[in-house]
């Protein structure tokens, strides 16, 4: 049988099975030194940041610059978590995992209520019905000072008081009921816990972020995430004056070292058929409308601003994923990780590889740090030419090869499913199954 | 509505599509657009026809929601308008074209018609991520009333195309289709026949014909070609400056000296000759 004839979904999974598997045989035999392993399980969990900007910046059109900073908050919140596992900095095993979820489920549910409540349709109903009895400007005034303090009231009361309840929940329930297990098994539940929880942070925070800033495009946008980069920079930075264990400028230390091969592939693996998935779905659909044609994409019934802030959002969440994996690898986090200009790097593995190709996206990661890394053979008086070899290379492709190397095309399960192609195919299939059945039939005779 | 309505049309009970009244547009201190009104009904086909940067397309990025409005009242079906997003405005039962060819390059052909049917989609974000049952059901049928729009327009053969790899006639048919299937009660064409050569022009008028009766639809166009208009329109407003100058049959509109003079200018003699 050939492997084009194959459903989609089967030459996927032998695809990551082959890739996985071999990968792990080639690690555990040795047969790559352990630098060479960190380089590629870098490699895979930087195209998960770069398949994350390829979402904004390839498929959603927006042209923003901030992608390290969310790879940092995903980096830090999840290390917080397994550090406090381990270590317990904060008092308690469970105290970082607590602070995040805490934050977490207060502000989707404060989202959730604002939107429910209908805040600024109330805000009009409110203005109408006081300006019978006074000016327009009085109740204009009126209406708004009654919905901030509504609002400030929803925030404190839903945000904070579902907050409080989950750190509560989570400081009494999870250290008994994770201790009961054995350590290794427990650390690795708490690793998935955290970098769940990390890409969930990043995305809430990119939503946070995207509400006032997608409204805005092109390099308007850019330098308003690269504000928001430099902010969270400094925060980082500055961070032991808030939560101590994260050392500041001096690097957050004692990270447990858990990421491995198939923590690294399973991630990435997920990561791509989830984007794959989404990006050929109706949803995926509207995203790319609203890129092609903001204008045209409103005037066929697609709320624009939503679809850029959901992309924004997921996109984040993606940075923040691999950010945790990657605080996890090198156990050890610097705020120079991910100042703005770390922002550029996934910005080139985009670009390098094709924008608006997942395909390209994963290609220009791995050759970005492979080559970044191989070029480390040279001679020691040679080896930081490697920063004029691999810029000379990019300006190569983009002079030679603009759309990257990829260009928009995918390869194999990536490719968009065709649906003339679909029915030739079943048409072909169905004639097979019957000169099989003839064939056996006339065996049987 | 049922099609026999369309085709015996009894203009006394039908009822009003659209209804602008007192439509004023600024852009800082230029008035592009003064106290435009207009009514149009129920199955109607009418035409709004002005020189170079009189403020056509304006008037329709104001129905649509494109441009926020200054000042007046857009009423569509008995509900205000005015002030709500593009988006919406689409739900409510309004579909555009636009002058300038805007159909999304880089998506199929099948692709560009599926886009209009997201707000109606039977499946969520989530399904389609696990690829559920719902989602192979909603894609399925969403594929199946997109070809049958495409079948509609001839172009079932290119539905794997890049809509940007099409020929001009094309791309306009398609963003004609795309319009169509985000299933509008009013269609606003915008200068559809622009950058058409003849044989295109007849065939475009055909089409517009066949929609309207096929899909019950009411059209409202802008149109540069006056042969396009004085052929299709029932009734034609002419503005200038922003501003309405005449109103009426084509007939009408061909011999009114005001119309003439802003307007036809030396293209009236040569449609007299």
């Amino acid at each position: 049988m050939k492997i084009r004839s194959l459903p989609t979904w089967l030459t996927a999974a032998l695809f990551f099975l082959v890739v996985g598997v071999g990968f792990q045989i080639v690690f555990s035999q040795g047969w790559l030194s352990a630098y060479w392993q960190q380089v590629i399980m870098l490699g895979t969990l930087m195209a998960v940041s770069a398949l994350g900007l390829n979402l904004k910046y390839g498929y959603a059109g927006l042209f923003a610059l901030g992608h390290a900073a969310f790879y940092g908050i995903g980096a830090y919140s999840s290390a917080l978590i397994t550090k406090d596992w381990v270590t317990g900095w904060s008092g308690n095993p469970a105290g970082g995992l607590a602070g995040v979820l805490a934050i977490e489920v207060g502000f989707i549910l404060t989202v959730v209520a604002i939107s429910y409540f209908k805040i600024g349709h109330l805000r009009s109903q409110l203005r109408d019905s006081l300006s019978r009895w006074l000016t327009p400007f009085e109740a204009s005034v009126l209406a708004t000072a009654a919905i901030l303090v509504a609002g400030v009231l929803i925030i404190v009361v839903i945000g904070g008081g579902s907050g409080w309840l989950v750190r509560r929940g989570v400081l009494a329930l999870v250290p008994p009921v994770l201790g009961a297990l054995p350590v290794a098994i427990s650390q690795q539940v708490i690793f998935l816990i955290a970098l769940l929880a990390g890409a969930v942070l990043a995305g809430l925070i990119g939503f946070l972020v995207g509400l006032p800033l997608l409204r805005l495009t092109y390099d308007y946008l850019c330098i308003a995430t690269l504000g928001f980069g430099i902010i969270t920079y400094v925060f980082f930075n500055n961070a032991d004056k808030l939560i101590p264990t994260m050392k500041g400028a001096r690097g957050m230390v004692n990270i447990p070292n858990l990421t491995t091969w198939p923590w690294v592939f399973i991630c990435a693996a997920v990561a791509l058929v989830v984007m794959r998935n989404f990006i050929y779905s109706s949803t995926g659909r509207a995203i790319l409308s609203v890129r092609d044609d903001p204008t045209a994409a409103e005037t066929m019934g697609i709320n624009t601003f939503k679809f850029k802030t959901l992309a924004y959002a997921l996109g984040c969440g993606y940075a923040g994923l691999a950010g945790g994996l990657y605080a996890h690898l090198y156990s050890f986090l610097h705020p120079s990780n991910f100042t703005w200009l770390k922002s550029v790097d996934p910005f080139v593995m985009v670009v390098f590889g094709g924008v608006g190709s997942m395909t390209g996206t994963i290609l220009g990661a791995y050759s970005f740090e492979i080559l970044l890394e191989g070029l480390r053979v040279l001679p020691a008086e040679f080896i930081d030419w490697r920063y004029v070899i691999y810029p000379l290379i990019l300006l190569a492709v983009m002079l030679f090869r603009p759309q990257g190397i990829m260009g928009t095309k995918e390869w194999g399960f990536l490719k968009l499913p065709s649906i003339a192609k679909r029915k030739r195919e079943q048409e072909t299939s169905a004639g097979a199954i019957r000169a099989e059945s003839c064939a056996s039939e006339s065996q049987e005779d | 509505m049922s099609q026999s309505d369309i085709h015996n049309p009894d203009p006394g009970s039908n009822s009003t599509v659209l209804k602008i009244a007192g439509l004023t547009k600024f852009f800082g201190g230029l008035r592009a657009v003064h106290d435009f009104d207009v009514e149009i009904k129920q199955g109607e086909l009418v035409g709004l026809i002005g020189p170079n940067g009189a403020g056509k397309t304006t008037i329709f990025n104001m129905v649509t929601s494109i441009y926020p409005v200054s000042e007046g009242d857009i009423v569509f079906k008995g509900q205000d308008i005015t002030d709500l997003p593009a988006h919406e405005v689409t739900h409510l039962g309004i579909g555009r074209t636009f002058q300038k060819i805007r159909i999304f390059p880089n998506l199929t052909v099948l692709d560009n018609v599926r886009v209009a049917y997201h707000p109606h989609a039977r499946y969520n974000m989530f399904d389609g991520i696990l690829r559920s049952h719902r989602f192979s059901q909603g894609e399925r049928e969403m594929t199946e009333r997109a070809q049958e729009f495409l079948a509609v327009f001839g172009m079932e053969d290119l539905q794997d195309t890049l809509a940007s790899n099409l020929p001009y006639g094309a791309q306009r048919r398609l963003e004609i289709a795309r319009a169509l299937a985000t299933e509008p009660e009013l269609l606003l064409l915008d200068e559809p026949a622009a950058g058409m050569n003849p044989r295109e022009v007849v065939e475009l008028m055909e089409l517009i014909h066949f929609i309207r009766d096929h899909f019950a639809l009411t059209v409202f166009l802008i149109e540069h070609q006056m042969r396009v208009v004085m052929g299709i329109c029932e009734w034609i407003t002419v503005i200038d400056f922003g501003e309405i100058i005449a109103r009426g049959t084509p007939k009408e509109i061909q011999n009114d000296p005001k119309v003439i003079e802003a307007y036809l200018g030396t293209q009236a003699t040569r449609m007299v000759a």
